[in-house]
């Protein structure tokens, strides 16, 4: 159970499939009064979306949710430009896909002695990370800019790549652990033995072992820096540097006027990669898997 | 060790900076944007005399406590129950479209939702069909709107923990206290919710930590007005250190919301610890 955490050592129950919830959770036949409660809540939840496909897809598009007089893809057409779309999709892929390799790699390093030497340090360590994992980083920012102005380090691709790293390190931290906890200890004393050094046996032995955990946290990783909108907005301001999160407002007129039919199809084209990420997620690892990397305590 | 270098340079140092920064009158340009000098409180002393403060700040926590606390957490855990009971293909079809919402990045998500609340947008249209007049919801009711729109992005989350904690909950226990004579409400308020009581503490401080910090939908739906009447802590924390560049000034507003969220992460880490069984 992975709730059981509580006691000082940490619980080394491997992490469970999907599957074994749903099973087990289901009694007796399904209620149909529940099903229809469910079905109207689906239903808000999904209204607003709707706008957003349907508007895609008209050429006339307003804040309006009303089926196309004609379903054309011209909004999609126009958009695929260098300028519009290639360009801060791969800003985007830079940002995301660097501060992911970053973090992961620097996470392993540090779940590593967590996982494995138990001192009385562990503990509040790990408490420090959890409080780091939430602070607002809305509060971080003003500071934040200031850093990069004394560093000279604003408008840098670089930088702004490894900010986002930090920031997502110590979730990513206590993640990396959890799943670290669950390769047992004895396949890295054989190696020990061997004369391996711990560094040797981490790389050859538990990484390898636990590669779909790590899969986790950096799509985890991954997605979290895509969707990030206010770090690039505030520390990158030119054209070329933009990630699709902040060149959307391009798509705001000068003069009041708003291309909503290519807003929306933009905003397709650049929620699909991590829409994709997270269904892979979910079905390749199973998301109570993920989850219990995430929550364990 | 890379990771502690890291969160030093770039999670730490700004952190221990911005108390530093909250006692200069540093600014985006001009003379005091080179050399900032420091003027102890004065931030401080501006900030709890601005009658904007303890407006933006009542804002935050109503914000935090409706569309976090009572909105996703409930709703979330009402969702996860319900999909125990419903048919299987209603629960995974209804499970993928809360998710969406959630998947969506930030930013889109803001203008999703700025569409469904805008003045010729869809909620109106749909209140329209059945004959109730339109409503300026982002201009009338910001507050409202953008509180709706939280929960609409941030229940999946709260959906997902619940999800996982209920399929923990062995079968067993709650059989035996129905046959005990427990109905299906004594048997969550009792049973139930006290088995999966760290699941819901530790949801209710990510949630809480992440509203607090929520900007862009905010600035996106309604950049903090209608005369700042929607005007959350980090709103509030930009407008004045980037649209009037007072650096210093945005600065000490950060440092409260820090305080903030160091006191709600405090507060959960002892119910965490202290409630063991």
């Amino acid at each position: 159970m992975s709730l059981s955490g509580t006691t000082t050592a940490p619980s080394s129950a491997a992490p469970r499939s999907g599957s074994s919830h749903r099973g087990a959770s289901r009694r007796g036949a399904p209620s149909w009064s529940a099903s229809a409660v469910l079905a109207v809540i689906g239903l808000c939840f999904v209204v607003p979306l709707s706008w957003l496909v349907l508007a895609s897809l008209d050429a006339e598009a307003t804040y309006e949710t009303a089926l196309p007089s004609s379903f054309s893809l011209a909004n999609f057409t126009a958009i695929l430009t260098p300028e519009q779309t290639f360009i801060p999709l791969l800003n985007s892929l830079i940002l995301s896909g660097g501060s992911a390799l970053v973090t992961v790699f620097a996470a392993v390093l540090a779940a590593y002695p967590l996982s494995r030497f138990h001192t009385r340090f562990n503990r509040p360590f790990l408490y420090t990370v959890l409080f780091g994992t939430c602070l607002p980083i809305t509060a971080i920012m003003v500071p934040v800019y200031s850093l990069f102005v004394q560093l000279n380090l604003l408008d840098s691709l670089a930088a702004t790549t490894f900010f986002l790293a930090a920031t997502s390190l110590p979730m990513a931290i206590w993640m990396t652990k959890n799943f670290m906890d669950s390769v047992p200890v004895s396949l890295e004393e054989a190696a020990w033995v061997d004369g391996a050094s711990s560094m040797k046996a981490l790389w050859h032995i538990v990484v390898p072992l636990m590669r779909p955990g790590l899969g986790v946290v950096f799509i985890f990783v991954f997605i979290q820096a895509w969707g990030n909108f206010f770090v690039p907005f505030i520390l990158l301001f030119s054209l070329e540097n933009q990630p699709a999160a902040v060149s959307i407002f391009r798509f705001f007129g000068q003069f009041g006027t708003v291309a909503y039919g290519q807003l929306a199809a933009f905003s397709i084209l650049y929620a699909l990669p991590v829409i994709i990420l997270y269904i892979l997620v979910s079905r390749v690892f199973g998301g109570s898997f993920a989850m219990s990397g995430a929550l364990k305590g | 060790m890379p990771a502690l270098i890291l969160i030093g340079i770039f999670l730490a140092g700004p952190i221990l900076w911005s108390f530093y920064g909250s006692f200069t009158n540093a600014a985006l340009t001009g003379a005091n944007a080179k050399n900032p000098e420091w003027i102890g409180f004065e931030n401080y002393v501006n900030l709890f005399t601005d009658p904007l403060f303890p407006q933006s700040l009542l804002l935050t926590v109503i914000f935090v406590l409706v569309s976090a606390v009572i909105g996703q957490n409930f709703l979330g855990l009402g969702l996860a129950l319900l999909m125990r009971r419903a048919h299987r293909v209603v629960a995974a079809v209804v499970g993928v479209c809360v998710v969406a919402a959630w998947v969506l990045p930030e930013i889109v998500a803001a203008f999703v939702a700025y569409a469904f609340f805008f003045r010729d947008g869809t909620l109106n249209q749909l209140t329209g069909l059945v004959g109730l007049p339109g409503v300026d919801w982002l201009f009338e009711h910001p507050m409202l709107a953008i509180i709706l729109a939280n929960i609409w992005r941030g229940t999946a989350f709260s959906m997902m923990v619940y999800q996982a904690a209920l399929g923990d909950v062995p079968r067993e226990v709650t059989e035996a206290a129905e046959i005990d004579g427990a109905g299906s409400a004594q048997s969550l308020v009792f049973v139930t919710l006290p088995m999966i009581r760290r699941s819901i503490a530790t949801n209710l401080m990510l949630i809480t930590l992440q509203t607090l910090a929520v900007f862009t939908l905010i600035y996106v739906m309604t950049a903090g007005g209608p005369t700042n009447r929607s005007t959350t802590l980090p709103i509030m924390a930009y407008e004045e250190a980037f649209r009037y560049s007072d650096i210093g000034y945005g600065t000490a507003i950060a440092v409260v919301l820090l305080i903030i969220g160091a006191a709600f992460s405090l507060a959960y880490i002892r119910l965490l610890r202290e409630r063991k069984p």
